[in-house]
């Protein structure tokens, strides 16, 4: 720096000794002394150019241009604070949204799992078509223990392989009775996962043999939570479940079980000599061999199909082959795309949704520039009459734009950190990899990248459009309301129009999301009030209670004992509530008065167990028939109750069914069928209510032959006007306690929490697509606003002569606003094609609507085009009030 | 200066003007002026130097290293900066001279086939 002034200031030595010694040429040569110098200086020609020429041959020029356009950009901007306030606020909202979105789809979607060498994992997803029932299931059909170790035993592709499944279980001996939540892993797991222990050791093959000695290992939180981080945890013991387990490792800091938060992680050991084919109850895991694809991975499996069904039975007499009707088919897939599951559609969607808010903001940004330049014709004619090239002006006028792109993404990333945080907070819970979202250097640079584009993109149109030698002509208008040509009019126009077809796009999308919202409301789900449902899960282990009827005497005490706490009007429970999401069980059901085939197994019911007064007190009607007594449940009656949809699917109406018999093996004894019950959307909302059959809590014969069995694991169901309250727990508490001190209560929830978290993904999309919608409405509105208020200024003189020819100021008001719907209905027109092609990638997130929703796409054309003409009104009163004396005079 | 004056000079073809100061500093070191001037001098006031392309073609061939810079005193015993040829000037110019003749000679025999050549 130091050395380039110098040479600046000598330069300038030299051009003053230059002229002088001309002058005095010119003035031997006989000319006077002003005409010498006159000459001399005149001869020289452009001194600022000749330096600058000499300083290019120094320097790398564009960079010390740029630097000089950057200093002039800034002295520009920071002269017009008020522009420069709208255009870095516009874009800082453009760029956050996009940035904040980006560090969302960056997280969940771009970066790789957090495991070592993480596209090598993959999840053994089989379907099995011919099992029918069994196709609905969201985790297509899980593996059985045996599947498991033929995969395991016989696999050419794979690396390790093995099965998990996550559970809870009761932690008791560390202070209160705690619920857990458990991982259980077969040998090859964590060998697939490959992220070795924070301390001690994994699992080994030692610690997955079945009666052997019992260990577990610790997620990182629990050993903190529980142990204060303590190494010596390791080798202790603690009671899981009521039975003593070794601390063998802690899993490190920050690992998750694929998507799971865990805190115990205990080892399947299953007794190889006692299982059968069936069971499909775990998910399979496996790491491919390095160069293994996926398509042969699924040949190999589809090959081990067939070694599995010859090598395992179901029991003597039982045809393993029976199998071969249900077309097992591998359809494995990559860990990660198991992770992130339906949720990509969501975040594209969002993505490209708040990608169209910045190409508006850009639009309006390239308006608003457009109006400065008009406005700063005569400095640029005065800079381009000193010399200054086309293309350098061009560029001044890019790096002025750029600049004011960098500067709106700067205060984008906060308000992108602002964003993620918010969406931390307040985003939906069953959004995978919610906590790995952070800003990231990959996400900085997007955001670095989106604002140099956009400052690129809104800047180039004026700066194409400046762009053409308009010199004199503006250097001799000086002060005069020159007609503006058409031709950049035109450009306006064009950008408003996309503006308003683009606002028009979004603002249908979060409509149809609005119409699904409010369809999702109208369902009815099963049960009534969920606000005043208190749910609670609640566990009996066998090592705490072994007799089932004792179990189930205790869970028929806890239900008195909250009945008898004030406020409540009843209490029951259930295997689980609607929509808790937890694996479900299925049944092949066989009813007495059909028949069926020697080999074919009648399709897969989902089957749950609700105890005396559940459809009372979770608000499911009763069709046809009553519900279960307690004597009943006692008294190991062989009765069952039925949804809806299965008996009219069985018997076409729900009061046939009443009566009628059923079993899940025709070996078993019949079970009558005492009522029928109102469907319910177990699922989901959005899902069809599937057909469910509902035992008894108790009972004998429920998983083949064999005594009485009770279900150890319930849903507690609480109807309160006081549901939720902490009071109200509290006593809660204190009534499942008094029944038996020993038994934590986990997942403590209203229903209304269980259903918002079922519609979060719908939610989300709303209030996403909600807040895109209304900043693109904003946006346009400033936009036409701007425009016609532009168009009104520049014709201020040609109004002026209407008036004072004699138009009424109705007619002035009706040209003005029949030029902004113009603009309007075009922009209009355009956006009803386009949304008709875009809203049809967002089916799959709609419900209850079409994606050409018709009422939707009229309401939003009468909404956009009355707000727009909202927006033209204002100027356009302004320009009948126009005094056509004062705007004659400024001529 | 007036047009017709104007008239019968003749602009520098791009480049020639980096020679025409190598030349020129042969006969010994000189200032920007003294240059211009010996340039249009010689040439009987056909070559005009463009007097903006001077001072930048100086400080190319200083970044060359063909001509260096030093202080020294002008006629009227200002101080001012001469510009003195360099070994690797001195070679340039040589080259660059016959590059010119060559390139000279074959504009000629383009222009006037006739009177060059062994017709």
């Amino acid at each position: 720096m130091k050395r380039r002034e110098r040479m600046l200031q000598d330069l300038e030595q030299e051009i003053r000794d230059h002229i002088e010694m001309a002058t005095q040429d010119n003035m031997d040569r006989g000319m006077s002394p002003e005409e010498a110098r006159y000459a001399a200086v005149r001869k020289f020609g452009n001194v600022t150019r000749v330096k600058e020429d000499s300083r290019e041959v120094w320097s790398v020029v564009c960079l010390e241009q740029l630097l000089q356009d950057i200093r002039f950009a800034l002295r520009m901007l920071s002269k017009s604070p008020g522009f420069t306030a709208v255009a870095m606020l516009t874009l800082a909202i453009g760029i956050g949204g996009n940035a904040a979105v980006f560090s969302v789809v960056n997280s969940v979607l771009l970066k790789p799992l957090n495991y070592p060498r993480s596209e090598e994992l993959v999840s053994l997803h089989q379907i099995a078509p011919g099992a029918a029932g069994l196709a609905d299931f969201e985790n297509g059909l899980l593996l059985s223990p045996s599947m498991y170790f033929t995969y395991a035993e016989q696999n050419r592709t794979f690396q390790s392989l093995g099965v998990w499944s996550t559970d809870t279980a009761n932690v008791t001996g560390l202070g209160d009775p705690e619920q857990v939540r458990t991982v259980a892993v077969s040998d090859g797991v964590l060998q697939a996962l490959g992220t070795p222990p924070g301390i001690g050791r994994w699992f080994s093959a030692g610690d997955q043999i079945p009666r052997g000695p019992e260990r577990v290992m610790l997620s990182y939180g629990y050993w903190q939570r529980r142990f204060g981080g303590d190494q010596a945890a390791i080798g202790r013991n603690i009671l899981i479940d009521s039975r003593p387990r070794e601390i063998v490792g802690v899993m490190p800091k920050g690992f998750r079980f694929i998507d799971s938060d865990f805190d115990v992680m205990v080892p399947m050991a299953f007794d190889r000599g006692h299982l059968i084919l069936a069971g499909f109850g775990f998910h399979g895991i496996a790491r491919l061999k390095p160069g293994a694809t996926i398509p042969q991975a699924n040949a190999d499996v589809a090959r081990m199909v067939g070694i599995w069904m010859d090598s395992w039975t179901n029991g003597p007499k039982s045809n393993p082959h029976i199998y071969e009707t249900w077309k097992i088919t591998p359809m494995i897939r990559p860990l990660k795309q198991e992770v992130i599951g339906n949720v990509n559609e969501v975040l594209w969607v969002v993505m490209g949704t708040i990608g169209l808010v910045m190409f508006i903001a850009c639009a309006n940004l390239a308006n608003l520039l457009l109006v400065r330049v008009e406005s700063r014709q005569q400095e640029l004619a005065v800079r381009a009459a000193l010399g200054a090239g086309n293309g350098r002006i061009v560029r001044s006028l890019l790096t002025e734009s750029v600049m004011l792109g960098l500067m709106g993404g700067a205060l984008g990333v906060g308000l992108a950190y602002a964003g993620t945080q918010f969406l931390l907070s307040a985003g939906p819970a069953n959004l995978p990899r919610l906590s790995e979202i952070t800003l990231d250097t990959r996400t900085l640079g997007f955001t670095l990248l989106l604002s140099l584009l956009s400052g690129l993109l809104f800047g180039l149109i004026p700066a194409l459009k400046y762009a053409g030698p308009r010199t004199s002509l503006a250097l001799r208008s000086t002060g005069r309301t020159i007609g503006v040509s058409r031709e950049r009019h035109r450009a306006r126009n064009v950008l408003v129009v996309v503006q308003v077809a683009m606002a028009f796009v979004l603002i249908v999308s979060a409509g149809l999301m609005i119409r699904t919202f409010e369809s999702l409301r109208t369902v009815e789900p099963g049960f009534t009030d969920g606000k005043h449902l208190q749910l609670m899960r609640i566990s009996i282990p066998d090592s705490l209670v072994a007799e089932p009827e004792r179990v189930t005497r205790i869970q028929n005490q806890i239900v008195d004992n909250l009945s008898a706490i004030p406020g409540v009007q009843s209490a029951a429970f259930a295997s689980q509530m609607p929509m808790e999401g937890f694996d479900s069980s299925w049944d092949a059901i066989y009813a007495q008065d059909k028949v069926y085939s020697e080999d074919a197994i009648p399709p897969l019911r989902r089957f749950k167990h609700v105890s005396p007064g559940f459809y009372q007190t979770a608000g499911t009607r009763i069709i046809a028939g009553r519900e279960l007594t307690w004597a009943e449940t006692y008294g190991l009656r062989n009765v069952v109750m039925v949804s809806e949809n299965l008996a009219r699917e069985m018997w076409a109406t729900p009061s046939a069914a009443v009566g009628k018999r059923i079993t899940e093996y025709p070996s078993m004894p019949w079970r009558e069928v005492i009522g029928v019950v109102q469907d319910v959307r177990e699922i989901g909302v959005q899902e069809k209510a599937p057909e469910i059959v509902y035992w008894p809590p108790i009972m004998e014969n429920l998983f083949g032959p064999g005594p009485a069995q009770a279900i150890r694991t319930m849903t507690f169901v609480i109807r309160s006007e006081r549901a939720g309250t902490e009071n109200f727990l509290n006593e809660v508490s204190k009534a499942v306690w008094s029944a038996n001190p020993n038994l934590p209560l986990a997942s403590v929830r209203t229903m209304e929490d269980v259903y918002e978290k079922s519609v979060a993904r719908t939610s989300f999309t709303l209030v996403m697509l909600g807040i895109a919608a209304c900043m693109a409405l904003a946006l346009g509105i400033v936009g036409i606003y701007g425009v016609i208020s532009y168009m009104v200024s520049q014709r201020k003189r040609e109004i002026g002569i209407r008036l004072a020819l004699g138009a009424q100021s109705g007619d002035v008001l009706s040209m003005v606003l029949r030029e902004g719907a113009k603009l309007a209905l075009l922009g209009v027109c355009i956006g009803v094609f386009a949304a008709f092609g875009l809203a049809r990638l967002m089916t799959s997130l709609l419900f209850g609507v079409t994606a050409h929703d018709p009422l939707t796409f009229a309401s939003v054309a009468t909404l956009l085009i009355s707000v727009t003409l909202l927006a033209c009104y204002i100027p356009a009163r302004r320009s009948v009030k126009v005094d056509p004396m004062v705007a004659l005079r400024y001529e | 200066m007036s047009t017709k004056e104007h008239a019968k000079r003749i602009e520098l073809l791009q480049g020639t003007l980096d020679l025409l100061i190598l030349r020129t500093l042969v006969l010994g070191p000189a200032h920007g002026h003294a240059i211009a001037k010996a340039i249009e001098f010689r040439s009987d006031d056909v070559l005009q130097v463009e007097q903006g392309s001077l001072y930048p073609a100086l400080h190319r061939l200083i970044k060359r290293k063909w001509i260096s810079v030093e202080g020294g005193a002008s006629e009227n015993n200002r101080r001012a900066k001469f510009y003195r040829l360099t070994a690797l000037g001195r070679k340039q110019l040589v080259l660059e001279t016959s590059k010119w003749d060559k390139l000279a000679r074959a504009i000629g025999r383009i222009l006037r086939p006739t009177e060059e050549g062994p017709s």
